[in-house]
């Protein structure tokens, strides 16, 4: 009789914790979603609505005025698309490259001065110079202020993933199978290009989701290396655009007026940021997964 | 003597020749490595000796060689105004409120989706509370104005209005009201990710542990506090060091987009990292902002070897090295 009470309270208990357990993920999950709705329906709001209530989760009076304004001046920003389209690709196409080419013979452990090297990577995490001499090394070293490498090079490796990559190939990869393909008579590149590599698509594409996403989000390259229009990527003409509507605000000069009229609208300025983040919100269903596996993927190798 | 000797010997020269064969037989894997090896030098070991111009005036006419050394003179005028301290007690403050209450927010968050057994919803809720990781902080910006905005935002004209409050508030110009509204975007980007981290630290664990206890009549809440939260432990007390490692760095995106560069919240929103960035962009003294990136280097470094130091302490299979 007491025992059944004691497990029907336990029961009881469970149901209500379920309960609590739901509403707060579902209220959570909602929080994260919210700023999103309201950014929406504000480009979707006529620009008397927005000055009269101001932005609002559903529109006063419903207009697409803003998209259609955005795509008469859509040169710029087809343009910075094509930017950061470009910048994502090639940079995450190279860096994988690159740093597979350096991690799959740290995994091995007949590659020379292997100790060293690993050494060398891992302290470039835990010490750097710092912006400004990064800046002066591209600047003035390099000469690549306003060129589209600007955007690309200081990004395309980090050692961590080096690291990373290393500890996969190290624990999936049989050392048996290496062997066996020497013995075949396969070289080295040979080895990585048609065993290696093929055994490796988890790890490929978890950093290569990685880098995407850096390179797409991207801000603070264009903000230092890139004055010149023709290379702002779409989150520096994001920002460009901010900037603009700032300082205009700020410095009411005579000609104010006439620069207010050329100006985005408020509903405008939401618009090119639902266009900004749009190509992400689409494209997370495809990749969520990815995405969380390789945040569990770091957090037990890391 | 003169046997060991040429024992010696002869093992040197068969280790000699070892090494040669090795280089013979490996070099392609050598050869692989060149093109990363290059870039790490050129891109993190060459900034390393950049750290000097912290000690000269910089005249980008001379170039960085050519400038004249001041010895501390940057670091000395650094610390004689007030930036040094606010950029230092802002950058240390706010990560110290995100590594405590984010914990405690992540945590909470795990072993509320491990309460969940809907599989489907637990990834569901999974994949929209780490959506707002991925999106950059200059669209973060932008939500945040929509909210904030002064003559726009949902907050003046919609939320205040229905508190009885009728004059709008500026946001861009008031410093008070910044640390609680830059906790808040920062937990809104970041507290699902690490919530998924500890989370997948638990489904790690053997359903039986949750099993035998429920056998032994132990209360949900009971099976949390002596089955979920031990196993998070070790998980906890590594990031939290190696959080503590970095308390130099701040996140410059959080600092810099949300508040808009708005010079008038400086004494709250400045970071050691924003403070470096307006020097370098010609908002501010380039030597004194050059001085403030070494500061955070060293400092920043002597702390990761500290915090690591910790790791150790507690377990050696978790430090970084």
């Amino acid at each position: 009789m007491r025992y059944s009470k004691r497990v029907a309270n336990l029961k009881n208990e469970s149901v209500v914790l379920t309960w609590f357990s739901h509403i707060v993920m579902f209220l959570y999950a909602a929080a994260c979603i919210i700023p999103f709705v309201l950014l929406i329906s504000a480009s979707l709001t006529d620009q008397d609505a927005i000055i009269a209530h101001g932005y609002s989760f559903i529109p006063q009076t419903f207009s697409t005025a803003a998209y259609t304004y955005l795509y008469e001046r859509g040169a710029d920003i087809a343009r910075a698309y094509g930017v950061s389209v470009f910048v994502t690709v090639v940079g995450t196409a190279v860096g994988l490259f690159v740093m597979t080419l350096l991690a799959y013979p740290l995994s091995r452990s007949v590659t020379p001065h292997r100790n060293l090297i690993m050494f060398i990577i891992f302290f470039t995490l835990l010490f750097h110079g710092g912006m400004v001499p990064s800046y002066l090394v591209y600047t003035q070293l390099f000469h690549m202020k306003n060129t589209i490498w600007a955007l690309i090079v200081p990004m395309l490796m980090n050692g961590y993933f080096v690291l990373m990559m290393r500890t996969f190939f190290q624990t999936t990869i049989p050392g048996a199978l290496i062997e066996s393909a020497q013995m075949d008579g396969a070289g080295e590149f040979r080895i990585l290009w048609s065993i290696v590599i093929p055994l490796s698509g988890p790890i490929l594409a978890t950093i290569g989701l990685f880098q995407a996403i850096f390179y797409w989000n991207d801000w603070q390259l264009g903000m230092m290396y890139i004055t010149d229009p023709k290379y702002f990527s779409i989150q520096n003409l994001l920002n460009r655009i901010m900037q603009d509507i700032q300082f205009i605000q700020t410095n009411m000069s005579s000609n104010a007026n006439e620069a207010m009229q050329q100006m985005p609208t408020d509903a405008v300025k939401m618009a090119i940021a639902v266009i900004g983040s749009l190509p992400i919100l689409l494209a997370y269903p495809f990749f969520q997964k990815y995405f969380i596996k390789g945040i569990t993927i770091g957090a037990v190798k890391g | 003597m003169e046997q060991t000797a040429a024992v010696v010997q002869a093992g040197l020269g068969l280790k000699e020749r070892k090494k040669t064969n090795k280089y013979r037989k490996y070099w392609p894997l050598m050869v692989m490595m060149v093109p990363g090896l290059l870039y790490l030098l050129l891109n993190n070991y060459l900034p390393m000796f950049g750290i000097v111009i912290a000690f000269k005036k910089i005249n980008f006419a001379k170039g960085i060689l050519g400038s004249e050394w001041v010895g501390f003179a940057n670091f000395e005028y650094l610390f004689k105004t007030s930036d040094a301290y606010i950029i230092t007690r802002n950058t240390i403050l706010y990560n110290a409120v995100f590594i405590a209450f984010g914990t405690v927010l992540s945590l909470a968050c795990a072993i509320l989706l491990n309460e969940i057994k809907n599989k489907i919803l637990v990834k569901f809720y999974q994949s929209v509370i780490t959506l707002p990781h991925l999106i950059s902080m200059v669209i973060v910006s932008y939500l945040v104005y929509a909210f904030l905005s002064p003559e726009t935002g949902f907050m003046n004209k919609t939320i205040l209005p229905w508190l009885g409050i009728h004059d709008g508030i500026s946001w861009y110009t008031e410093d008070k009201y910044w640390p609680v509204i830059l906790t808040l975007v920062h937990f809104w980007k970041s507290v699902g990710y690490s919530s998924v981290v500890y989370f997948a630290a638990l489904l790690g664990i053997d359903e039986e542990y949750y099993e035998a206890a429920r056998l032994d009549g132990a209360s949900r809440w009971q099976q949390i506090r002596h089955i979920t939260l031990p196993i998070l432990t070790p998980v906890v007390i590594m990031l939290t060091l190696l959080a503590v490692g970095r308390i130099f760095y701040s996140d410059f995106g959080l600092f810099y987009q949300v508040p808009m560069a708005s010079g008038a919240l400086f004494n709250t929103t400045a970071t050691i990292d924003t403070y470096v960035f307006r020097g370098l962009m010609g908002n501010g003294d380039i030597g004194m902002s050059t001085a403030a990136g070494v500061y955070q280097s060293i400092v920043g470094f002597v702390l990761v070897l500290f915090a690591n130091y910790m790791v150790r302490l507690y377990n050696k299979d978790h430090a970084l090295f």
